[in-house]
């Protein structure tokens, strides 16, 4: 007989795999994609594809210059174009993508060790490092379908918005954070299959209306409520971004943790800043934090600390 | 009512249908056996015989030595072979007692004794010590250490562990099913040592008809009640066992005993059973030999010592060439390389599959999903703990309750990045167990 295979326990292991939970993070996010192509037209379609093609290729390439193993299949660089796509605006130039694509991976992924080592969310990095290179473009929401300020911006300069327009995604706004019901679809799907659940979005979203109804000067104005919601990358950010894996705590209690930070950093932009949006710095601060938040949230252990029954 | 269980936990393939309908069959030995010294925590065992005696089924062929140690005796009547060092599945050479099986099974006489009510406690726990029962559900404790803790009065319940949550087992199941009533006596053997004891048995309720048959025998006895817990892995886990069944928490540092309670596995509970009323010492178990590879999957009463390749052989053989043998369940047993081994007091299943899924599976970079998280029923962070592991960071190990973990494998099981987080737990355990105790 020959010799037979030996390792440590256990000898068997789950299903589930890294790229296969990416994959579900994909299939996600088509009903908010597929809606901004709905609501924008084709150029939507465009920038995705291009963002995650220049995603790919930068890992792709990466790897092959550093002589490391291939890590594209993982699936992991096409959420983060995707996520990176639909947050951009449909007006901007098709090299916008390319640039930003670059700056996620290369810079904010692969530069610190690839998958599972970079210290904030990719996507939301590059938005922010294309958000500050040129506000310009990453700021202007006019477009074919729609021109004049984002409802956000209405908002918060006191004019009155369609709230249904809003939840259904008839909205300027990036490609793919116009429509709630499509995120929530998307959402629906990852709570369903467990690659998420609601502590981050649910603690995110709960600190954030605190917020809001105390410091929005408004009070408890269900429109106005529904309104800072429906608005902005909000229901993006705290269901497919907030949620990264990489970026977020790992510990339960540092979670709940997390997502009042988000809250709280989310309103204070949004209520208190010069620009309407808040969402993206509050997630890439937040994700500074994680390590710290870890540190202090680690769970007692299974009997420690417990007393000796008389 | 919210069934009862412990926080975290997995839910893998069960496997157990392979198996669970196989009544078990006693396999008679054909060659050599072999008695590793040690087979249980403690000092080993030392031999009382020399090469060329003749012994007798049921006679102590190596003595305990020490407080925690374990007697060991020959299950077949025969020659001692030779004494000498032989691979056990662990990898390891323990000092053997080969013994030539004659094939006549003589058997000493036994020391019948008395009925149960006219021992002393003392006497009933000197009975469970002198027949080597050690725990048979893998940790191989020497039973009448357990059923001695300081203060007997301070005991609540024992609990007779009939979980079985390792997939593909399935010898506790049948022992239940075939002799319920023999799991009930051992039980009350142990609540005669406790006078404020309450018996429990508990059982995962995948097992319905476990639970039938032993609800119906301990219907009319106040003292003793069956516990239905949910199925999930590692539910037999003793300290998750003594939560799920009575709400009580102790760490790695503290024993049953310090929540009141004594457990023992369906096994080890029967064993003692024998031990007191029979005056039978430990020479059989119950082990299941199961696996997609094999013939004809079977639950066999084997007498300890016999070779490995004996009990396949008695399964019908491989049906398909197997990739990995495992001595024990998939979650906590060990891989072995060949068959050439004996069935130790402490082997409850030989499983052998076509796939491996931890060769098939190269680890990748950890995504901190947190998989591993929700499932360690031990409530600590696992991921960080691989990597503290891997560090060498001992410091941070221990501080981060590295030495809480029971190396259960629910973690590496649930690990989409496929790392193997046990393993390195697990290693660096040792590592610092072997320091404390320099």
């Amino acid at each position: 007989m020959s010799m037979m295979k030996v390792s440590s326990n256990p000898h068997v292991r789950s299903k589930e795999s890294t790229s296969s939970i990416m994959l579900l993070v994909v299939l996600a996010l088509l009903p908010a994609f597929g809606f901004g192509i709905y609501n924008f037209g084709i150029m939507a379609a465009v920038h995705v594809l291009i963002t995650v093609a220049a995603c790919v290729l930068t890992e792709f390439v990466f790897n092959l210059i550093i002589k490391k193993k291939q890590t594209v299949s993982d699936l992991s660089a096409v959420v983060t174009g995707m996520l990176l796509g639909l947050n951009l605006p449909v007006g901007a130039p098709w090299w916008i993508g390319i640039l930003g694509g670059i700056f996620a991976i290369l810079v904010v992924k692969c530069l610190f060790g690839g998958l599972g080592e970079n210290f904030m969310n990719p996507a939301l990095g590059a938005r922010c490092f294309l958000v500050i290179s040129f506000p310009a473009i990453m700021t202007n929401f006019n477009c074919d379908a729609y021109s004049g300020a984002t409802p956000l911006a209405l908002l918060k300069s006191g004019a009155e918005v369609n709230i249904l327009d809003m939840v259904i995604g008839r909205t300027g706004g990036t490609i793919g954070e116009t429509s709630v019901i499509a995120i929530v679809i998307g959402a629906c799907i990852l709570l369903a299959t467990g690659v998420i659940d609601l502590r981050i979005p649910g603690s995110y979203i709960v600190t954030f209306v605190i917020f809001v109804v105390i410091f929005g000067g408004y009070g408890f104005n269900p429109a106005y409520i529904a309104a800072q919601l429906s608005g902005g990358g909000l229901m993006l950010g705290a269901f497919f971004m907030a949620t990264d894996y990489v970026t977020r705590p790992v510990t339960v209690k540092g979670q709940y943790v997390y997502g009042i930070i988000l809250g709280i950093l989310t309103g204070i932009f949004r209520i208190f800043g010069p620009s309407a949006e808040g969402v993206s710095y509050a997630i890439i601060l937040s994700n500074l934090l994680v390590p710290l938040i870890e540190k202090w949230t680690m769970p007692r252990a299974f009997g420690v600390g417990g007393k000796k029954h008389e | 009512m919210a069934r009862l269980t412990f926080k975290g936990g997995i839910h893998p393939y069960d496997g157990k249908a392979l198996s669970k309908d196989k009544p078990i069959r006693e396999v008679l030995p054909k060659g050599d056996l072999v008695y590793p010294v040690s087979q249980h925590i403690g000092a080993p065992a030392t031999p009382i015989v020399a090469k060329g005696d003749r012994v007798l089924r049921g006679q102590m062929i190596a003595e305990a030595s020490g407080f925690v140690s374990a007697p060991i005796y020959s299950s077949v009547s025969g020659t001692v072979k030779c004494i000498e060092p032989r691979r056990v599945v662990t990898g390891d050479l323990i000092n053997s007692i080969v013994i030539e099986n004659d094939g006549l099974y003589e058997e000493v006489e036994y020391d019948a004794g008395k009925d149960l009510d006219d021992y002393s406690k003392e006497e009933i726990i000197e009975r469970v010590k002198k027949a080597g029962v050690v725990g048979m559900g893998g940790a191989g404790f020497p039973t009448f250490i357990k059923l001695s803790p300081k203060d007997p009065d301070a005991i609540d319940y024992c609990i007779v562990n009939c979980a079985e949550c390792e997939p593909y087992l399935t010898s506790d199941y049948r022992r239940m099913i075939e002799e319920p009533e023999k799991v009930v006596e051992g039980l009350r053997v142990m609540l005669r040592l406790f006078d404020n004891a309450h018996g429990i048995l508990a059982v995962e309720d995948n097992k319905p008809e476990a639970i039938r048959k032993l609800k119906a025998i301990v219907k009319s006895d106040p003292l003793i009640s069956v516990k239905a817990l949910k199925t999930k892995y590692p539910q037999g886990a003793e300290r998750q066992l003594i939560y799920a069944t009575t709400g009580r928490s102790i760490n790695s540092k503290m024993l049953p005993a310090d929540a009141g309670c004594v457990v023992d596995n369906v096994d080890t509970v029967v064993a003692i059973r024998a031990a007191v009323l029979e005056g039978k010492p430990l020479m059989e178990r119950i082990v299941t030999v199961t696996g997609d590879a094999v013939a004809d999957p079977r639950n066999f009463k084997v007498h300890i010592g016999t070779n490995y390749s004996e009990l396949i052989e008695e399964a019908g053989g491989f049906k398909t060439e197997p990739v990995k043998i495992v001595s024990g369940g998939p979650m906590m047993g060990f891989g072995i390389f060949d068959l050439d081994l004996p069935t130790t007091k402490t082997a409850s299943a030989l499983l052998a599959l076509t796939k491996d899924d931890v060769s098939e599976m190269e680890p990748t970079a950890c995504i901190n999903c947190g998989r591993c998280v929700e499932a360690c029923p031990g409530n600590v962070v696992p991921k960080f703990l691989a990597e503290f592991a891997e560090n060498g960071d001992e410091e941070a190990f221990i501080k981060n309750n590295g030495m809480e973990c029971c190396e259960c494998g629910c973690c590496s099981f649930i690990c989409p990045a496929k790392r193997p987080l046990t393993q390195a737990i697990k290693s660096m355990r040792k590592i610092c167990l072997a320091k404390k105790k320099k």
